[in-house]
C-alpha cells in the first residue's frame, strides 16, 4: 500500500510522543493481559487436579471446567487483534491458525458433540493445553516485566517437544471419537432439497479438518523449533515477518 | 590541434582543441551498462557500447543473451536494488545514470502470458458448467445420467453462465490491451483453482436433480435476468471504452471519461465501472438461481474488486493532479 511521504520534525515529534503513549498504554494492557491468562489456566489446572483427587475419575471432569474453559479459550481471540493492531510482533495468520483451532476444539467438538465429553484423549489435550498456556502466559508476563527467570524460558522453548505432538494426538484422537456421533446425529449439517441449494456434511468436514494436521502440524512445529534456536542459542536465523 | 582518442566510456583524456574533441565526443558516446545482481551484488554481465538511445528492453534483450535461462519477460531491472523495475520504454539516456550505467537484477520467476492466463481459467468455467449441466456420469446419481433439470431457470442459468464466460474469452482475444504482458507462473494454478473450484462448487447445486427453485418464481427471476443483462452489456461497454483510451500496441494511461454510449456514463460517478457491472452480474446470477454458493462467489469476487479498484483508484490520484473529485473507486459515493 503506498504510504504518503510528508516531512515535518515538528509532525514526527508528535508522532514520537504518539508512539511512547500508545506503547506505553499496549504495555499495560498486555501485563494485565498475560497474568490475567496465566491466572486462569492456573485455575483451570487446579480445578482438574482437584476434581482428579476427589473424585478418583475423569469421567465428569470436563463438565466441571467446562464453563471456564470456554471462556479462557474464547478470550484467546484478542491475541490475534494484537497482532493486527500491531502490539505484537507476530504473524497474524500464525496465530489466528492457531486460536482458531483451540476455538474450533472447544466449542465444535467438545461443546457439542457431548458423547465424547469423557474420553480419555479429552483429558490428554486438556493437560497439554493447560501447561502450555501456564507457560506461555507466564514467560510473557515475565518478559513484560523485564525479570525473566531462565527456567520459565527454559519450560517455554523445550517443552513444547513433547507437549505439541501429544496434544496434537489428543485432539485427533477425539475428533475421531467423535465421528459416528456426527454421523448419526447430522449436527451442524445440511442436506438437500433446501431453498438455499447448498449442502454440507460435517462429518466430511471433520475428516477434511483431521487430514489438515498433515501439512499444518509441521509447519507450526518448526516454526516454534526455529524460536527455540534464535532464542536459546543466540543463532541469527533471518526472518521477516514469519 | 591534439589528436583524441575516445575511449569506449566516452571519458578522454584532458587535452586542448576542445571543440573538436566535444564534437568527436558527442559522436562516439556510447554507454556502458553493468548489471548486478540485486541479492548478492555479482558483477552478472557487462555490456560496452551500448547507444545511449538504448530502451530497458534492448538491454533486457542483450542481457537475455549472456544469459539465456532469463528471458526478457522474467527480468527486473532497477536503478537500485530495492526500488521499482524500470519500464521497458525507458531510454538509457534519460536515465539518472552516468556513461557507466549499474542496473541491478531481479529474476521475477517462470512467466506466464495473461492471456495465456485469462484463457485458461475462464474455459475451464465453460466447460465444467456444462458438465453438470448435461449431468454427466460420477456426478449425480446414476439414474440421472445425461438427464435434463425439469426447472427452466436452470437452462436459463446455463445460457447465462455460458454467455458471460464465453465474453470473457471472447473479449480476452480481442478488446482487452495489457499493460504487462506476462504473470508469475505461480498465479496460473492459484487463478484457476479460483475459478474453477468456484464454477464447479455452484454449478453441482444448480444442476443438482433436487435443486429448489427460487421463491418468488417467475418476478424474482425476470428482475435478475434483466440485471444481468443490464449489467454484462454495461461491462462489454466499459471495456470497449478503455481498449479506445489506449492506440494498438501502446501502454499509455489516461483518464476514462463518460462516451456516448449510456452504459458508460457512470464514469462520472465510478473509476472502476466494470467492476461495478461485474458485481451487478453476479448478483443478478445470484438472485436468479438462489444459490448459496453463487452468493459467496459474488461476495468473495466483490471483494477482491474492491481491493483491486482501490489500488487503480489510487494510482490514478497520483498520476492524475485534474482527476474528477467525484468518483469513487467501486460503488458510487459509498466504496
Amino acid at each position: 500500500m503506498a504510504s504518503s511521504e510528508e516531512d515535518g520534525t515538528v509532525e514526527e515529534k508528535e508522532n514520537n510522543n504518539k508512539r511512547r503513549t500508545k506503547s506505553a498504554l499496549a504495555t499495560a494492557w498486555l501485563t494485565f493481559y498475560n497474568i490475567a491468562m496465566t491466572a486462569g489456566w492456573l485455575v483451570l489446572a487446579i480445578a482438574m487436579m482437584r476434581f482428579y483427587i476427589q473424585k478418583g475419575t475423569h469421567k465428569g471432569l470436563y463438565r466441571s471446567i467446562a464453563r471456564t474453559l470456554k471462556f479462557f479459550q474464547t478470550f484467546a481471540l484478542v491475541e490475534v487483534g494484537h497482532c493486527a493492531i500491531g502490539i505484537i510482533r507476530t504473524s497474524v495468520i500464525v496465530t489466528g491458525v492457531q486460536v482458531c483451532s483451540r476455538i474450533f476444539m472447544v466449542w465444535f467438538i467438545t461443546n457439542s458433540i457431548r458423547q465424547i465429553q469423557n474420553e480419555e484423549s479429552v483429558i490428554l489435550f486438556l493437560v497439554v493445553w493447560t501447561m502450555t498456556e501456564i507457560t506461555r502466559y507466564s514467560y510473557y508476563t515475565f518478559n513484560l516485566l523485564h525479570h525473566l527467570p531462565y527456567f520459565i524460558k527454559w519450560a517455554r522453548y523445550n517443552l513444547f517437544i513433547v507437549l505439541y505432538p501429544l496434544g496434537v494426538i489428543g485432539e485427533l484422537m477425539t475428533i475421531y471419537a467423535a465421528l459416528p456421533f456426527v454421523r448419526r446425529s447430522g449436527i451442524y449439517s445440511m442436506r438437500l432439497p433446501n431453498k438455499y441449494n447448498v449442502s454440507f456434511d460435517y462429518y466430511y468436514c471433520l475428516i477434511i479438518v483431521m487430514l489438515s494436521y498433515i501439512p499444518l502440524f509441521p509447519q507450526l512445529f518448526f516454526h516454534m523449533l526455529r524460536q527455540r534456536r534464535r532464542v536459546l542459542h543466540g543463532e541469527v536465523i533471518v526472518e521477516k515477518d514469519d | 590541434m591534439l589528436h583524441v582518442t575516445s575511449f569506449s566510456g566516452g571519458r578522454l583524456c584532458h587535452s586542448s582543441g576542445i571543440l573538436r574533441k566535444e564534437v568527436l565526443a558527442a559522436k562516439m558516446k556510447h554507454y556502458e551498462v553493468e548489471i548486478l545482481d540485486g541479492k548478492t551484488k555479482d558483477k552478472l554481465c557487462f555490456l560496452d557500447k551500448v547507444e545511449p538511445n538504448a530502451t530497458i528492453g534492448e538491454i533486457k534483450s542483450m542481457f537475455h543473451k549472456s544469459h539465456p535461462q532469463w528471458y526478457p519477460a522474467r527480468q527486473s531491472i532497477r536503478l537500485d536494488a530495492k526500488g521499482k523495475s524500470l519500464k521497458d520504454e525507458d531510454v538509457l539516456q534519460h536515465l539518472p545514470v552516468g556513461t557507466t550505467a549499474t542496473f541491478y537484477f531481479r529474476d521475477l520467476g517462470a512467466q506466464i502470458s495473461w492471456v495465456t492466463v485469462f484463457l485458461t481459467e475462464y474455459t475451464g468455467p465453460l466447460v465444467l458448467y456444462l458438465m453438470f449441466y448435461f449431468r454427466v456420469p460420477l456426478i449425480y446419481a446414476s439414474k440421472y445420467d445425461f438427464s435434463t433439470s425439469k426447472h427452466w431457470v436452470v437452462h436459463l442459468a446455463c445460457m447465462c453462465h455460458s454467455f458471460h464466460f464465453l465474453k470473457r474469452l471472447l473479449e480476452t482475444l480481442f478488446v482487452h490491451r495489457f499493460s504487462h504482458g506476462t504473470m508469475p507462473l505461480r498465479n496460473i494454478f492459484k487463478n484457476c483453482t479460483y475459478y474453477w473450484g468456484f464454477a464447479a462448487w455452484m454449478a453441482y447445486y444448480i444442476n443438482h436433480p433436487l435443486y429448489t427453485p427460487p421463491i418468488y418464481g417467475e418476478q424474482q427471476i425476470r428482475l435478475a435476468l434483466i440485471l444481468f443483462l443490464f449489467c454484462q452489456i454495461g461491462n462489454f461497454s466499459i471495456h470497449i471504452a478503455l481498449r479506445n483510451l489506449r492506440p494498438p500496441g501502446s501502454k499509455t494511461r489516461k483518464i476514462p471519461y463518460p462516451t456516448k454510449n449510456p452504459f458508460t456514463w457512470i464514469f462520472v460517478l465510478v473509476s472502476c465501472p466494470n467492476y461495478t457491472y461485474e458485481l451487478g452480474s453476479w448478483l443478478g446470477f445470484t438472485l436468479m438461481t438462489q444459490c448459496l454458493p453463487v452468493a459467496f462467489f459474488t461476495l468473495v469476487g466483490f471483494i477482491q474488486m474492491t481491493v483491486w479498484a482501490k489500488g487503480k483508484h489510487r494510482s490514478y490520484l497520483k498520476e492524475f493532479r485534474d482527476y474528477p473529485p467525484l468518483r469513487s473507486p467501486i460503488l458510487p459515493f459509498i466504496l
